[in-house]
């Protein structure tokens, strides 16, 4: 289960050994109390939204992560970014043990682990200048004051794009994706190694969304920047990641190096989110077919037995509601294209009759 | 004659900051059982135009004309208008949570929606025939979810159960506004399933207005690119994807990822859509083009064929075999440009591309 993810590609990893990996999760649990009760509060139940996911990310690489609403990938970047305690397991970066540290112990590392979110109107403090914001970070971490800092914002300013002569603007007089330049120079301040990407683009129009992609690749290659990268949307993933990890209802199904999985996956999960998502090419949407599950994803408040997924898996059988599939290297496949599957997909294999019926 | 004709339909907002020009004489038509796509970018006005058929957009200024079934739609009353919003045309919008009220059960929202246009119906009618939409669009064990809550419906049955809703007076033509947008990707997947296998039952015909060019390329017979309240460029699906004729529509097609060019570079549109009150002079779309000729700068195209093939048509002052995505298109293009564009008015367009587009290409203001 914690075998790492291999590199991808053609992107050099550096030689030493024992740093391969920036960022590494060992069986990591994250479980919310779902509580009750009027004066006296039991917890009733637990939300399991994070449950035994082992990753890793090797360094100035890009791991995208993939889920549907409720499938765990935001509870999993807060566990990584230490926003919130996690439940067992552990969290390693840069070769250190950073799982629940205290505050003062965690502040140092917070400097080398960054996120930008997904909501660029609501992660700006609207009343606040933009200078004010991206200064924040050397405010904090008191490493530049004054007319430095000043220097400093500027140069990060100029570096994604703004016009650094509009410092002392407000958000509001940003667009969308003008803001989310905001977002990635704050993030970008104090030099991390890890930016933890939530969404980065979901919410801007397409011809703005490239720009901001084109920024993220050009950072990550002139500062040596480690991704974990976010997203729902599927080609932007695909364009994105060295490797990519798919979670389904707080559960890694399928991880990989990005090609194999794209273009085989093995998890019935994975080939379904890749036979739903839109394409922009009236052909190839027409000679598609298409996996359509039934059902919505069920709650990780009471996941169903076995493999989380096969209520709605058009292969499931007795054995998958029985027995939970270990996350493995099938016969076939590079080793480090893992699946957590009873019935892997075959190649050339049609799920889609399969999966047809509509729920009555 | 098309089911709906809308021509040069103009709508503005007076504000205190100025006039906010939304739509700009735009016309198109759609025909029963076909889905018109109309795409375009935050502010394009693709939403104003669709609400003002429908009167949804009070205080604006409004002028053209919609023709619904031989009934201009802009010369309605209230109440007549109310006869036909929701029983002829109906709408879907995009956040099926803040479209359906919170306090009432689903299935009476669906069966007063019924009664308010039907009244013969006992309310019993109307209760049995919710439970048969909501059959209908694949909500399972309607009998009781019909009295659920829309909290107790997830994302993709609330979209669900207004569909059902938008079919409950088997309306001739629907309206969808992003209804796909809110949704994760399995869930799109059956809602377009669904709306296509609705339109193919009834005939009804469908607008889709959307920013996703892969939804419009799954279920639109008709496209329309909207640019700064106009239509940029209107044509048969396979028209817009395979020949795009305005560069704006090249440029939405080529910054769409695309497993291609996995990891490789996005070719973005530089810049960002105009302001609505402020907008620039000549074609709107100049400052953020790569192919701007000097009349760009000073004269609005206006729509004109480009082919025959699939009603074809295009405002852009480039020559109208430019139309592509392949190389020879790309150099008669560059060619124009290089023709078309004339000292001054190239010293006029760095000027204004400088003061628009910041620092490696992204906008400043």
């Amino acid at each position: 289960m914690s075998e790492p993810l291999a590199s991808a590609g053609t992107a050099s990893t550096p030689a030493d050994p024992a740093g391969d990996d920036l960022v590494r999760l060992e069986n990591l649990v994250k479980y919310f109390p779902v509580r009750a009760g009027g004066l006296v509060r039991r917890t009733v139940g637990q939300v399991q939204a994070v449950d035994d996911v082992s990753l890793s990310i090797p360094r100035g690489q890009t791991l995208g992560l993939v889920g549907e609403t409720g499938s765990g990938k935001s509870t999993l970047a807060r566990c990584v970014a230490g926003l919130i305690p996690v439940t067992s397991g552990r969290v390693i970066f840069d070769g250190r043990d950073i799982t629940n540290l205290s505050r003062g112990a965690m502040r140092p590392i917070r400097r080398e682990v960054q996120m930008i979110f997904q909501d660029p109107y609501s992660s700006l403090n609207p009343r606040r200048r933009v200078g004010a914001i991206i200064g924040d970070p050397f405010a904090i971490h008191k490493t530049a004051t004054g007319g430095e800092r000043k220097r400093q914002v500027q140069e990060l300013m100029e570096r994604v794009g703004l016009n650094p002569e509009h410092y002392n603007r407000f958000p509001a007089e940003f667009s969308g994706g003008q803001r989310q330049r905001i977002g990635v120079a704050r993030a970008l301040a104090l030099r991390p190694k890890l930016i933890i990407c939530d969404e980065p683009v979901s919410a801007l129009d397409v011809s703005i969304q490239a720009q901001v992609l084109n920024l993220l690749s050009d950072l990550q290659r002139d500062y040596g920047l480690t991704y974990l990268f976010i997203a729902h949307d599927l080609e932007v993933v695909r364009h994105v990641s060295d490797s990519v990890a798919v979670m389904y209802l707080g559960r890694i199904g399928e991880s990989g190096p990005r090609d194999p999985v794209y273009t085989s996956p093995r998890h019935p999960y994975t080939a379904a989110l890749l036979s739903a998502a839109p394409a922009a090419d009236p052909d190839t949407a027409a000679a598609r077919q298409r996996i359509v599950l039934t059902g919505d994803v069920p709650s990780p408040i009471d996941p169903p037995s076995g493999c989380r997924f096969h209520p709605r898996c058009p292969k499931a059988e007795a054995v998958c509601g029985q027995q939970e599939p270990q996350l493995e290297a099938k016969a076939g496949d590079v080793a480090t294209h893992l699946v957590a599957c009873h019935f892997p997909v075959q190649a050339g294999e049609n799920l889609a009759a399969a999966g047809r019926s509509e729920p009555t | 004659m098309a089911l709906l004709e809308v021509t040069d339909l103009t709508v503005s907002f007076p504000t205190a900051d100025g006039v906010v020009r939304a739509v700009r004489g735009v016309s198109f038509g759609v025909e029963a059982g076909r889905t018109l796509g109309i795409v375009g970018e935050s502010g394009s006005g693709k939403t104003v135009l669709t609400q003002t058929l429908l009167a949804l957009t009070p205080g604006a200024n409004v002028s053209g004309r919609a023709v619904f079934d031989g009934t201009d739609l802009l010369q309605l009353t209230e109440a007549q208008m109310r006869e036909i919003r929701g029983a002829r045309i109906a709408v879907i919008f995009q956040d099926p949570l803040t479209s359906l009220h919170p306090l009432y059960k689903v299935g009476w929202q669906i069966a007063e929606m019924i009664q308010a246009h039907d009244k013969s119906m006992s309310k019993k009618q109307a209760h049995d025939r919710a439970v048969e939409l909501l059959g209908h669009v694949g909500i399972p064990r309607p009998e009781r979810r019909v009295d659920d809550y829309p909290h107790q419906f997830s994302g993709g049955m609330r979209q669900r159960a207004m569909i059902a809703m938008a079919l409950s007076l088997s309306p001739s033509m629907i309206i969808a506004d992003e209804p796909t947008t809110a949704l994760d990707a399995t869930v799109q997947a059956q809602i377009i399933d669904l709306l296509l296998r609705l339109q193919q039952e009834s005939n009804t015909a469908l607008i889709m207005i959307t920013h996703d060019l892969g939804v419009v390329a799954d279920i639109a017979d008709d496209v329309m690119v909207m640019y700064a309240g106009r239509a940029a460029e209107k044509a048969a699906k396979r028209e817009v994807f395979y020949a795009p004729h305005h560069p704006y529509t090249k440029g939405l097609l080529e910054s769409i990822p695309s497993s291609s060019a996995a990891g490789g570079r996005l070719k973005p549109i530089p810049g960002s859509p105009p302001s609505l009150i402020n907008l620039p002079s000549g074609c709107k779309f100049h400052p953020r083009c790569g192919y701007v000729l000097d009349r760009c700068l000073t004269e609005e195209p206006v729509l004109r064929p480009v082919s025959q093939e699939g009603g074809h048509s295009s405002a852009c002052w480039l020559p109208l075999q430019a139309a592509g995505l392949g190389e020879q298109a790309e150099e008669l293009r560059a060619e124009t440009v290089r023709e078309g564009r004339g000292e001054a008015a190239a010293e006029v367009f760095e000027a204004e591309t400088a003061e628009a587009v910041g620092p490696e290409g992204s906008v400043a203001g």
